[in-house]
């Protein structure tokens, strides 16, 4: 029963999205995936981060945290912010519904999320933040 | 990114490398639209051949892109993505509003004909 753990918690600013999706990868990188699902991992990390700094904080102040965990041959990680919250789940994980269209946002984040993990799961409260927890089998 | 007009057939070519993501995003957008009225363009291709990374920002991207392309009567071309891109795309429906094509050639056969 191997297990791993990590921590990284980084100001929500656009450039740190290509930072915490890189320490993803790296973090996986002892389960040996395919560069198939490197690219799922990194993509989905990359939405909820995303999601943070521009829902969660509106592209403003605020701080992200994303953590990591390896179990056997299972990813989970977490991403988190304490900004805006979502006040109907079901309906901000349609596919094609975004808060905010006049921002050229596609409405896809939490369906591509879907399609690339295992499992999503969304726990938010509106005024208090977002927890987007996500986990994935890689089996070589 | 690297813009250039192919005047022949009034398209701005837009090649992207690296990682399309929303802090890209921004940049690619101001470039495109300030370039599009410059220019006089209608069509709008978009290489994604030296594309490593795409998520949901660059498809809202490509999707504001089709919405001026087509206030102007043209249309944008995508082009060159690998298949993972081509995943998202696909998902995202952007294939039925943009022109998704394995060369600029025929990209543009496809769809500045048809215009
Ligand atoms: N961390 C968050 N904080 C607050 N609201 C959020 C958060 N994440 C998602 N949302 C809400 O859920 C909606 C749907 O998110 P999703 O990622 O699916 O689409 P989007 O971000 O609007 O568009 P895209 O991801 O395609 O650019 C968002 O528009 C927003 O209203
Ligand atoms: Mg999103």
């Amino acid at each position: 029963m191997y297990k791993n753990s990590m921590r990284l918690e980084f100001p929500a600013s656009s450039d740190n999205e290509r930072f915490a999706r890189t320490v993803a990868a790296a973090f996986i990188l002892e389960l040996d995936p395919t560069v198939d699902q490197l690219s799922e991992i990194k993509t989905a990390v990359s939405e909820a981060v995303t999601n943070s700094i521009i829902h969660g904080y509106d592209n403003e102040y605020g701080s992200v945290t994303m953590e990591g965990s390896i179990f056997d041959d299972t990813v989970e990680f977490v991403i988190s912010d304490d900004g805006a919250g979502i006040s109907d789940i079901r309906r901000a994980r349609e596919p094609l519904f975004t808060g905010k269209p006049e921002m050229e946002r596609s409405g896809m984040g939490f369906t591509i999320m879907e399609a690339f993990m295992d499992s999503v799961e969304v726990e938010s409260e509106v005024g208090k933040g977002t927890r987007v927890t996500m986990s994935k089998r890689i089996s070589g | 990114m690297e813009l250039y007009l192919s005047g022949k057939y009034r398209a701005l070519v837009v090649r992207v490398a690296g990682e399309l993501d929303h802090h890209a995003a921004a940049g690619i957008k101001e470039s495109v639209d300030r370039e599009m009225a410059r220019t006089g363009a209608v069509n709008i291709a978009f290489d994604l051949g030296a594309v490593t990374f795409m998520d949901s920002s660059g498809i809202g991207m490509i999707m504001g892109r089709s919405k001026i392309t087509s206030a102007l009567g043209g249309r944008v071309i995508v082009y060159g993505a690998s298949d993972n891109i081509k995943r998202i795309i696909s998902m995202s429906g952007l294939n039925r509003l943009v022109t998704v094509a394995e060369s600029l050639e025929d990209g543009l056969k496809e769809a500045v004909c048809n215009v």
